[in-house]
């Protein structure tokens, strides 16, 4: 049984700052599937909530985003990394790093 | 720039929903691009709705979107309901207006500093003594004790000397072309200590101010420039003559100054030691103005002033106080010197007009809340309309605060649309105001834009009009309880108890503004129907000069054949009419006794000038054209009881006394009939009246340059002989020029303009506010009967008369009328006192005063009570009970 988005609570920003740092101008499907394939299927996103995410970070101004034409004639919303968003993943990062420090010295000790 | 395109999404909601929708789609292609199934792929992406507004709520000011959508959907309540919507917006528009409109003059007359440098620490020096138990300020200074005070503190403040500004006659070419102009004589030094630069040639200074008469130059304001030279750029060096003197036209001042009295443009700026009086230490003709060093504290500087204007009165007494009594000399050397803050400027205007205005504020400001009331109590009935609709945006969780929101938004629209309409009003309503209290032949010229200052006071009236109407019934649709108001069942009284609170407040501001107009209108009644003592009816006054002084047999002359002309009955002269200004006063001594400290006013008039104002003769007789001064009298029966216990001083000698003990011996010829010297309102003053033939000491008599003509015409309009006079006066003797011509009744009409403009505009303060009131005791009464027609019905079903009804719905409504009445009464009575000082022979206390406007509401009520009432009676049981 994969983990409930619960499990990634308030790391769904580091993913996706994550992921864009590694491979730039991703559509929102591809960002979710990157997500997916890399953890190895562990970490599902719930598919809706990243778009809401993403908004919410484009007006944070961590990333960009352009409408780019497909091959089928459709469009697709690609986002990038901007230079706040790459100071916002090194916070989370350390953020993070530091949370799951603590959980393993406890893990350890107790 | 996050923060612009936040807002930008509010306005272009549509297309955001599309790019979101768009982009969500994608997702859901790329899905089953991807090899899912269709219908998985939308149950593992959720509800796009919910994502679709958690988006949007990220990528748009969520607050400027509700309140974009609270501001239409109260536009839209306000179509729904139009004829309401109308006449609360017209109702507040009125207000508003009308409270603008006496923000731009309160700001124009008092508030607005003047164009100058360091206006902020611009102060006034005025007096402030008791005469004869009266207590008067005045801010006439001569130049002699000027000059001493400015010597005396120049240190801590640079003292100005400014003259009235006063309409001349002047020429720039011949004397046929006369014309007028605002002409203020100021000290030289007034340019640079304002900072006021010039636009041409150059402005007067320091070097312009040296020696008597020897400075005949003059600086044109650059409004005076440019309407009446159309902005000539060669004015510099043209000349023109004033009074028997050519002034040459050194520059023009740039900017908007034009002069130190608001209401008064100066057109003419000449020096001081241009003025007649400048020499003069007992001429107080120019107000002393001071721009304070800063650092300087005041409170010393006023006492310095004070020291050195006692001193020089003093000095100058010393010869007098033989002619004067001991307390009329204490009480003039000990008054007290002012110094009071006059950024925005000193004028006559000013200090005459600064009660009205505060009172008519006022008024206007009740007016406005009356109109709030009126508005609270219809957003109050149309909230209680919308009662299920509220419950049911409670019930799908709107929040009470959104609720409130949602009022104040519908509150909002109303008071900016009122806002709107009324700045139109008041923009009209302004100019108008000022052209009634102007006398005709001196209009007060006010600079009134329509700046930031109306603009933000009209915002803020908005906003508080906003706050007052809309605050109460939005908190109460706030509380509104879903349960309750779904079911259909709210309880009705809360709101009947609000609805009748505000009622009894109208009826308290509505009777407070009848009480006010009732004494205004009183004081202007009485006022104007005081007696004069003399007959003002086809009297016309005409203002005669000569380029040079003229032998007295000249004027008289002219009199005479005038007397005969076609349509003139009676010509007589003076040196200034009655009313029209003009102060000359002293003590009379009788039997070379020392005078008994009351004063007596002068007149210098010909034979037949008591006959031209139909004055009536007591006792004795008129002047004869060998009357002369020292010599023959008129008196008045002020003057007999004044200084001979009431008898008839015919044929008894008595003196002027003239500053320095300085006599001339009269005796009385003839005694007159009482007449008003100055003002209406001041009591009958004892006068003596002198010939125009002064015999001088070479047995010559005396010359004349200028007079007064009174000219009683057959006409019943007067001004019809006016274009014959100017004609004919300089035809018969080709040195005379008429310079002006007033009708008396004209003279006599501008003491009461004060009281007319105040009783005018508190009529009309209280026709809106009656208006108002009905309308809103109408629209209550209304909206009760509507809420109790099932009672209603039942009522007349078990046999209730028609009284009993009209019982029922209005009782509450006279409630709040008698307490509404009562406390306007109080308030009413209390703030009389504030306003005593305007009322002419009419007291608050006065029962008419107290009657009249409780009659005027009560017979308003009943008429916005019939329609309510009628309405109630003619309620069918059976369709009504069918209905429910």
């Amino acid at each position: 049984m994969p983990p409930k988005t619960d499990a990634l609570q308030g790391s769904l920003d580091l993913l996706v700052l994550k992921i864009l740092s590694r491979r730039s101008r991703l559509h929102g499907y591809a960002i979710m599937s990157a997500i997916q394939s890399i953890s190895d299927e562990v970490l599902r996103v719930e598919e809706g909530s990243l778009y809401p995410a993403l908004h919410r970070m484009e007006e944070s101004g961590w990333i960009r985003a352009e409408w780019v034409n497909k091959e089928n004639g459709r469009r697709a919303r690609v986002y990038e990394l901007t230079a706040a968003g790459k100071k916002q993943l090194g916070m989370e990062e350390s953020r993070w790093k530091a949370v799951a420090a603590a959980v393993n010295r406890v893990l350890r000790e107790a | 720039m996050s923060l612009w395109r936040k807002i930008r999404n509010v306005f272009q909601g549509e297309q955001l929903n599309d790019e979101i929708d768009e982009e969500l789609q994608s997702h859901l292609d790329e899905a089953v691009e991807h090899g899912r199934d269709a219908g998985e792929a939308r149950r593992a992406f959720g509800s796009p709705l919910r994502h679709r507004e958690a988006s949007r709520d990220a990528r748009l000011a969520t607050w400027l979107d509700s309140f974009r959508s609270d501001t239409i959907f109260g536009l839209r309540q306000l179509r729904k309901n139009k004829i309401t919507s109308i006449g609360a917006i017209l109702s507040l528009a009125l207000a508003v207006g009308s409270c603008m409109a006496a923000f731009r003059l309160i700001d124009a007359v008092l508030l607005r500093p003047l164009p100058v440098a360091n206006a902020d620490r611009l102060y006034e020096v005025s007096r402030h003594g008791v005469f004869n138990n009266q207590s008067f300020t005045y801010d006439a200074w001569s130049y002699p004790l000027f000059q001493t005070m400015r010597a005396a503190v120049k240190d801590q403040t640079e003292l100005i000397a400014v003259s009235n500004a006063d309409p001349e006659d002047l020429t720039y070419k011949s004397d046929q072309e006369m014309e007028r102009a605002q002409v203020q004589y100021v000290c030289g030094w007034m340019f640079p200590t304002f900072g006021l630069r010039s636009k041409l040639g150059r402005l007067l200074s320091e070097n312009d101010n040296l020696q008597p008469g020897a400075h005949p130059q003059a600086v044109l304001s650059q409004g005076y420039w440019e309407h009446r030279f159309g902005e000539d750029p060669k004015i510099v060096g043209r000349t023109f003559r004033m009074g028997d003197r050519v002034y040459e036209i050194v520059g023009v001042v740039d900017g908007k100054f034009t002069g130190t009295e608001p209401g008064t443009m100066v057109d003419i700026f000449v020096p001081v030691m241009m003025h007649p009086g400048v020499s003069a230490n007992d001429w107080s003709w120019l107000r002393t103005l001071g721009i304070v060093k800063p650092g300087t504290a005041v409170e010393p500087l006023r006492a310095k002033l004070e020291t050195v204007s006692r001193a020089f009165e003093e000095q100058r007494m010393n010869g007098a106080t033989a002619g004067m009594p001991k307390e009329q000399l204490d009480a003039f050397l000990n008054q007290q010197v002012l110094l009071e803050p006059a950024a925005s400027g000193a004028s006559e205007l000013r200090t005459d007009t600064r009660r009205p205005l505060t009172i008519l504020s006022v008024l206007v400001v009740l007016v406005l809340l009356i109109a709030c009331a009126n508005v609270a109590n219809l957003m109050t009935a149309q909230a209680s309309a919308r009662a299920r609709e509220l419950a049911l945006r409670v019930s799908i969780g709107g929040g009470r605060w959104r609720l409130v929101q949602l009022v104040l938004a519908q509150s909002a629209c109303l008071a900016l649309l009122a806002a709107g309409l009324g700045g139109l009003f008041a923009w009209w309503a302004a100019p108008f105001v000022v052209g009634m209290i102007n006398p005709p032949d001196n209009p007060a010229r006010l600079f009134l834009p329509a700046d930031w200052r109306v603009l933000g006071f009209g915002m803020a009236i908005a906003l508080a009009v906003t706050l007052l109407f809309g605050l109460l019934p939005a908190l109460r649709a706030s509380t509104v309880n879903p349960v309750t108001a779904l079911k259909g069942g709210e309880d009705p009284h809360a709101r009947r108890r609000l609805m009748h609170g505000l009622i009894g407040l109208q009826m308290a501001f509505c009777f407070l503004v009848l009480f006010v107009a009732g004494l205004f209108v009183t004081t202007f009644e009485r006022l104007s129907h005081e007696s004069t003592g003399f007959s003002a009816d086809r009297v016309l006054v005409v203002d005669t000069v000569t380029k040079r002084l003229q032998p007295l047999a000249y004027w008289n002359q002219l009199l005479e054949q005038l007397r005969h002309r076609q349509g003139i009955e009676a010509v007589g002269m003076s040196d200034a009419p009655l009313l029209g200004g003009g102060n000359w006063n002293n003590f009379i001594s009788v039997d070379s006794l020392p005078p008994n400290g009351i004063i007596a006013y002068m007149r210098r008039v010909s034979p037949g000038w008591i006959d031209t104002l139909q004055i009536p003769l007591v006792d004795g007789r008129d002047f004869l054209p060998e009357d002369s001064q020292p010599g023959s009298a008129l008196v008045n029966q002020a003057f007999a009881n004044a200084y001979f216990n009431g008898k008839s001083p015919v044929g008894r000698p008595f003196d002027i006394v003239f500053s320095g003990n300085f006599r001339l011996h009269f005796q009385a010829v003839g005694m007159i009939g009482n007449v008003r010297y100055q003002d209406l309102r001041q009591p009958l003053l004892p006068q003596v009246y002198i010939p125009f033939r002064i015999t001088r000491e070479s047995g010559e008599p005396q010359e004349v340059a200028a007079a007064n003509l009174l000219v009683r015409t057959t006409n019943r309009n007067p001004l019809v002989a006016s274009q014959f006079l100017r004609d004919e006066i300089p035809r018969l003797r080709p040195e005379f020029r008429v310079s002006r011509i007033r009708t008396q009744l004209e003279i006599n009409q501008s003491h009461t303009v004060r009281e007319r403009l105040l009783a005018t505009l508190a009529v009309f303060f209280s026709v809106v506010a009656l208006l108002l009131a009905g309308v809103g005791l109408y629209g209550v009464l209304h909206y009760y009967v509507l809420q109790r027609t099932r009672e209603i019905g039942i009522r007349i079903t078990v046999g209730a008369g028609v009284a009993n009804i009209a019982r029922i719905v209005t009782v509450d409504a006279f409630i709040a009328l008698v307490a509404g009445s009562a406390a306007g009464l109080a308030l009413g009575i209390a703030s009389a006192r504030f306003m005593a000082a305007l009322f002419y022979q009419v007291k608050p206390t006065d029962p008419p005063m107290l009657i009249l406007p409780a009659l005027m509401l009560t017979v308003t009520s009943v008429l916005a009570c019939i329609p309510a009432v009628i309405r109630a009676s003619r309620v069918d049981p059976a369709s009504m009970l069918r209905v429910e």
